[in-house]
């Protein structure tokens, strides 16, 4: 008997699954042409949620950076689309190139971030948030907390704006996950893998563990940021208090430890439980809020992989192809 | 001038309170308790509570309220901090911050939007003040707060240093498997190291509710201030917390001099720049309070 061995990354369900969001990328496309408006303002708050979850799923999963100050980088996103937007840049440009510039502006900020350790660094981050909410309310243009609306949006009558806004969150979230799943798929996720298990080990293996944190901090800062500024064209009005509120980062928590932390599938499951939650609860007001908070309690406590971690342990299903496995078979 | 360097030290003292539960809690357990500042605002709702029901100062309250806080303390150990750090840290911070979320919504369910004060209930003191010559006028109550603080911070180190429930915490805090091989029970230090942190809160509270006003979402503000004056005064003692606590009140002070925001901003940018320095000397080291200890029992 000579026991045999395959590493394989690719398994069926993962061909399957690669198939299955492809036709749904095409499938989203069309719907955009379906001229149903609340399905496509509804959709584009989905792709908020999917890109929220998936960027704070990066850092807490997968760099090991838990973050309560992401909404640092969703209101930032939201002001600089309205600041560009205002000095003339055309309005959906605007909203891209804000992402750019927040992006840019989170490589200092992580060299003074990076160096705080779990809980400093979460509390830390909130602290970033406000800072960076006061400096905004300081621009005369925002008119402190009463706050401002994207008018330049009024060029577009309100049926090509949900269109061209839909599919700008299709692409942009396409694009950020598209870009998160090639990272996790090279050298660098089993980096980043090796550091969220044991940040230390890994760097005494040779990984630049700075290096890999700094690079998934300024994605998640990224991916705030396009977020935000998609929130910006779905909602228009723009108030500091909203957007840099704590309450984002609550959301965040709640939809990656729901969906499960550090599995990439996780936190967009995590996102769409998260919507559904929210489209029939939220009139709840209050004890909705109490809701989410309680179930971030026992999450953590008694439930720390999530529904997809379980699922995970439980059956070994991956739905994208990001591990790699291990299969023996014995032959004679 | 002189006013104004008086009010901001004065101001640190509040900050050094917020920040000793906090700074405890940290040092000696790993933990960072992300409801901290939700928690004091539970706090000042129990002794408004007493008072509105009783009629009695908050003073007298403080009697029932700081136990019902060790209580408190007692079970949060048990229910949250002990199995999610069994976790490690980073379920902790998640399952604080799920805790700080339910009680500020709970406090907004119960006692609605307003903001409230204990200052009715406390008579002259809110407002009487002394006069120190030269046009210079210190409130009695940011006085009493100032010396709570040293009270307090003084006790915890007199604790910590002296006695043997104070040992028995920095031996856990050191060494939590061979504090048990010694006959250590490490669940019971736990219990009451989280009771001690409770009870520093309780007096939190109700600095912040006789000093200000408070409503339920106050809870983060105070987090922030309570957390920056610890990092920023994170160096060699339990005074850092103090010395923390007046480099953020007279930066928030100064600053309120130059703008209206200026209060908040000043605040938030000495704490980066403090972060800045340290990043530029590398040393970052938050749990030295337990190194001085060390020290001292050596």
């Amino acid at each position: 008997m000579n026991p045999s061995y395959r590493i394989e990354r690719w398994t069926t369900a993962s061909r399957i699954s690669v198939w299955v969001f492809a036709l749904l990328f095409l499938a989203a496309c069309f719907l955009s042409q379906s001229g149903n408006d609340s399905l496509l303002s509804r959709g584009v708050v989905l792709f908020v949620y999917v890109l929220l979850a998936a960027t704070w799923n990066a850092l807490a999963g997968f760099a090991g950076l838990m973050s309560v100050g992401q909404q640092a980088f969703f209101g930032l996103g939201a002001y600089f689309a309205i600041r560009l937007s205002d000095s003339g840049v055309p309005v959906f440009a605007a909203m891209g190139l804000s992402a750019i510039i927040v992006a840019a502006l989170s490589w200092p900020m992580s060299i003074v971030m990076l160096r705080l350790k779990d809980g400093e660094f979460a509390i830390g981050m909130w602290v970033l948030a406000s800072l960076c909410h006061l400096l905004v309310n300081l621009d005369p243009l925002i008119q402190g907390e009463t706050g401002i609306s994207l008018i330049a949006l009024n060029a577009y009558d309100p049926e090509t704006r949900r269109v061209i806004l839909f599919l700008f969150a299709l692409v942009s979230t396409t694009a950020v996950l598209g870009f998160l799943f090639f990272l996790l798929q090279s050298r660098f996720g089993t980096a980043l893998q090796a550091i969220r298990d044991n940040d230390e080990a890994a760097g005494s293996l040779g990984v630049n563990v700075l290096k890999a944190k700094r690079l998934i901090f300024v994605f998640a800062a990224f991916g705030g940021a396009i977020a935000g500024a998609l929130w910006l064209g779905a909602n228009i009005s723009f108030q500091p208090k909203t957007y840099f509120g704590v309450q984002w980062s609550a959301y965040m928590i709640f939809m990656v430890l729901v969906g499960g932390i550090g599995t990439f599938e996780g936190a967009i499951l995590g996102a769409i439980v998260f919507f559904i939650i929210e489209t029939f609860f939220a009139a709840f007001g209050v004890w909705y809020l109490i809701g989410l908070g309680t179930a971030a309690i026992v999450f953590s406590l008694v439930f720390p992989q999530g529904i997809w971690g379980t699922v995970v342990r439980k059956w070994n299903l991956h739905l994208l192809p990001i591990g790699r496995r291990l299969s023996i078979s014995n032959e004679k | 001038m002189m006013g104004l360097l008086v009010q901001g030290v004065l101001l640190g003292g509040y900050y050094a309170i917020l920040a000793a539960g906090l700074a405890f809690l940290y040092s000696v357990m790993g933990i960072i308790n992300l409801a901290h500042g939700a928690l004091a605002v539970v706090a000042a709702y129990m002794l408004l509570l007493f008072s509105q029901m009783t009629g009695m100062s908050p003073f007298v309250g403080l009697l029932l309220v700081l136990p019902a806080m060790a209580v408190i303390g007692v079970i949060v150990e048990r229910g949250i901090f002990e199995p999610s750090s069994r976790g490690g840290p980073l379920l902790a911070v998640l399952a604080t911050f799920g805790m700080s979320v339910v009680i500020d919504n709970l406090l907004f369910q119960q006692f609605g939007a307003n903001t409230q004060s204990l200052a009715n209930f406390i008579g002259d003191l809110s407002w009487d003040s002394w006069d120190l010559g030269g046009g210079l006028y210190v409130g009695k109550i940011s006085v009493y707060t100032f010396l709570t603080a040293v009270f307090v911070l003084g006790g915890l180190q007199l604790l910590l240093t002296f006695t043997p429930v104070g040992r028995a915490i920095r031996a856990t805090a050191q060494d939590s498997d061979t504090a048990g091989l010694i006959g250590l029970d490490a669940r019971r230090i736990r219990m009451i190291s989280s009771a001690i942190a409770f009870i520093t809160i309780g007096i939190a509270g109700a600095a912040l509710g006789m000093r200000s006003s408070f409503s339920p979402y106050a809870g983060g503000a105070l987090l922030l201030f309570a957390f920056q004056a610890t990092v920023i005064g994170g160096t060699a003692t339990v005074w850092g917390t103090l010395i923390g606590g007046i480099i953020l009140g007279l930066a928030q002070t100064l600053g309120a001099q130059i703008a209206p925001q200026g209060f908040l901003i000043g605040g938030n940018l000495v704490f980066f720049a403090v972060l800045f320095i340290r990043l530029l000397r590398g040393d970052m080291n938050w749990r030295s309070v337990l190194r001085l200890n060390r020290k001292a029992t050596q």
